[in-house]
């Protein structure tokens, strides 16, 4: 009996774990807000990127805060490998990254280790 | 708090159950109120120095993540939580099993941020050469002005010993100046009116003045240093596939676990204690760190390396591109040879000929034309003016003067106008002597012969042997004629010579050989910008152009012709070091994960928690190392 609830338990939990990472999702995504020919959007750092795309316009000088509030090693540093920037994040502390919109495009950006990823759409 | 100081903690907190586990199987004495202490001190562990790992793991786990956090807190907690409600049950407690997981995953971690912050020093080694201030010309006296404050155009001094602050021209004066900061090139370089020197260089001997014309970002040093920046944060391919397998590798993982759990307690019949720990262990080995660190800490020691040589490699890409080059096509001017080509021979009446040549190069830009006006100024020939200039491209240039028509260029230019048969003999004399011979005329008719040639550089004997030796084809591209390029090739010793090839032909031969195989393509980067972006891998030479810097995917900041031969083997050895961190890393999980599953447990072969903990945490640090060590190995 106790083998049994423990094989119905497993099963469950593996149908969940199946359901929950690897069902496909529809990524939250946002637009800069504009003002003064600037264009600026938050990130929350949180177990991930929110929102995780986020949309730019192409040829207005842009920035994106990045509000750490995971402590987490692995979010110690971010890093847009098509845009040159390598940036140590602060924690509990907003921190903003100049992003070059000259070229239209999508940017994925991640964190030090490469296992949480955002991404930015230029157009 | 910073992982240090967590690791500290939860050294200090594990130390008394660490001590217990000795002395209690060899003397029998245990912790005072053993079961109790555990308890707190695990508590502690958890609350202090495990936090961020469950906060993390929750957080993602909310976004639909997994990462390392998330294995490595549900394997503690899972060995803690069992281990409280054993304690109520009185059966065996397991609590030294989290509290010395963390401890040895934050050993891990703490080592990787030390030797981490080594491997990228790079960077602000090459940051921390720039000048502070300098003395500046203003209104007439010399005053001291922050870098930030120097504008295009200002006269500085500089006296020796002190560092130049900008890019820029020497204006009066002249010094030997160390340049190995930028260049790496040992020897101090002289330099006299009229020669560029380079910001943050070091000036030895004379004190000179010069103008500004680079500074703030624009500089050359700037300009590596963000090249070196770009480059280390950039992803090589082979790591696409490495992010895909992360992206579903600690779900996977999870799975993996509760199957064990499964198998052990369900099948195999163990107690649920036996099948937690073989579950937990496979959580801790899993960890894909060294998986992560594979890639950008290889790419960060390379490419410091070649930045201290003077050797910039743009991005990832372009290592993989350089492990399977199979030929080499070098540009002829300015790469293979010096590039300041000088007249030697002159046929027909040496100042009529000469006077003609000097009046229609002189307003031209090609490099023959500098060495025949040259030519005429040490005769004190003065050029005369002419009308109706017209650069014809690969072939020469026309105009007219005093009202008859006149030209200079090879023979291509010359179209059907043949030469007579004693100018004819003669240029073919000066070709076979690997002279570049321009035709000089005027009312369709040659009066004369220029030779014009321009000697290798010392050190292409030297690069091509042994790229020769590395196994690769060698190939010359010219617009010279193909006896001419034929002598310069044997001289160095290339293999194959493609000669009369138009400057804006050159990406299509490019494109030719490919077909062949992987072509790098070595220029200078003035007028072949098109070749280098079409080869597969373009090497910029020498001067550190703008363009250079724009088009290359190597950058060589020195003119030597060995820093081909030795970029080539620092990316093939850094893109082998990312292969082979890959391969470890993936091999430890890949063999680490049945043995902590409990596969091997007939042949004796088992992997508890806190051993897992400690593999994980040097399996991070090994991949760091290696690729440290990379520093040291032999490139040439």
């Amino acid at each position: 009996m106790e083998k049994l609830l423990v094989l119905i338990g497993a099963a469950l939990l593996i149908g969940f774990i199946v359901w929950w990472f690897f069902s496909k999702r529809d990524n939250q995504s946002t637009e800069a807000t504009m003002s003064d020919d600037k264009q600026q959007a938050e990130v929350t750092v949180n177990g991930g990127y929110v929102p995780n795309t986020v949309v730019l316009k192409q040829g207005v000088p842009a920035s994106l805060v990045f509000d750490r509030k995971d402590p987490s090693g692995c979010f110690n540093e971010v890093v847009f490998p098509d845009l040159g920037i390598h940036e140590t994040l602060p924690v509990n502390e907003k921190f903003a990254v100049e992003i070059d919109t000259s070229k239209a495009g999508e940017y994925q950006y991640s964190c030090g280790m490469n296992m949480f990823h955002g991404k930015v759409v230029i157009k | 708090m910073s992982v240090k100081a967590r690791f500290i903690v939860s050294l200090i907190l594990s130390l008394p159950m660490l001590a217990e586990m000795m002395t209690k199987p060899l003397f029998g004495i245990g912790l005072p109120g053993h079961t109790w202490t555990m308890f707190t001190l695990t508590t502690g562990v958890m609350a202090v120095a495990a936090w961020p790992f469950i906060h993390t793991a929750w957080a993602a786990f909310r976004n639909h993540h997994a990462n390392m956090d998330t294995l490595v807190a549900i394997g503690t907690l899972a060995a803690y939580i069992y281990s409280i409600y054993a304690m109520l049950n009185h059966q065996p407690v397991f609590f030294e099993v989290a509290a010395f997981v963390i401890t040895f995953v934050l050993l891990g971690q703490v080592l990787e941020e030390t030797i981490k912050g080594r491997a990228s020093g790079a960077i602000e080694k090459l940051l921390g050469l720039q000048a502070k201030d300098a003395e500046v010309l203003r209104g007439g006296t010399v005053v001291r002005v922050p870098f930030a404050e120097i504008v295009i155009g200002d006269i500085l001094r500089v006296k020796p010993g002190q560092k130049i602050a900008v890019d820029g021209v020497i204006t009066e004066g002249s010094s030997a100046i160390d340049e190995a900061m930028v260049t790496g090139e040992g020897m101090p370089v002289s330099k006299k009116t009229g020669d560029a020197v380079i910001g943050s260089t070091i000036n030895t001997s004379g004190t000179f003045m010069f103008r500004a014309t680079k500074v703030g970002n624009d500089t050359l040093l700037a300009q590596i240093v963000d090249m070196v920046k770009r480059a280390q944060v950039s992803r090589a391919p082979i790591q696409k596939t490495v992010d895909t397998i992360s992206n579903i590798f600690v779900p996977t993982v999870l799975i993996v676990a509760i199957l064990t759990f499964v198998v052990w307690f369900v099948l195999l019949g163990a107690d649920a204690a036996t099948a937690m720990l073989f579950a937990v262990a496979v959580l801790i080995i899993a960890c894909p760190c060294a998986l992560g660190l594979a890639t950008p800490t290889a790419l960060m020691v390379g490419t410091g390396r070649g930045a201290k040589m003077g050797i910039l490699i743009k991005n990832g890409e372009v290592l993989e591109a350089a492990n399977d080059i199979q030929t080499v096509v070098f540009d002829k001017t300015g790469t293979i040879t010096l590039g300041k080509p000088v007249v030697t021979d002159i046929v027909g009446d040496e100042n009529a000929v000469l006077a003609l040549a000097a009046s229609l190069e002189h307003v031209s830009e090609h490099p023959l034309a500098a060495a025949i006006v040259e030519k005429a100024e040490s005769l004190e020939i003065a050029p005369q003016d002419v009308t109706d200039f017209q650069a014809i491209e690969g072939k020469g240039v026309t105009a007219h003067i005093n009202g008859s028509s006149a030209f200079v260029g090879n023979a291509k230019l010359l179209g059907n106008n043949v030469l007579d048969v004693k100018l004819e003999r003669e240029m073919q004399r000066l070709q076979d002597e690997a002279k570049t011979v321009v035709i000089v005329g005027r009312n369709d008719r040659a009066i004369g012969l220029i030779a014009i040639q321009d000697t290798p550089k010392d050190t292409a004997v030297a690069a091509i042997t042994a790229l020769k030796k590395r196994g690769l084809r060698t190939i010359m591209i010219t617009g010279d004629n193909e006896r001419v390029a034929r002598a310069i090739a044997d001289a160095v010793g290339i293999d194959e010579v493609i000669a009369e090839v138009l400057p804006g032909d050159k990406a299509d031969h490019v494109k030719l050989l490919q077909q062949k195989g992987k072509v790098a393509f070595v220029g200078d980067g003035i007028n072949d910008a098109p070749a280098l972006a079409a080869a597969d891998l373009g090497i910029a030479m020498g001067s550190g152009t703008d363009i250079a810097i724009e088009s290359g995917g190597i950058v060589l900041v020195k003119n030597n012709l060995q820093d081909v031969v030795r970029a080539l083997a620092l990316s093939q050895k850094t893109f082998n070091r990312i292969k082979l961190n890959l391969f470890w890393a993936f091999i430890y999980n890949t063999a680490g994960i049945p043995i902590a599953a409990g596969l091997f447990v007939w042949a004796g072969l088992t992997l508890s928690p806190e051993l897992a903990g400690l593999a994980m945490a040097f399996s991070s640090v090994s991949v760091v190392i290696s690729s440290l060590l990379l520093n040291r190995s032999k490139l040439v």
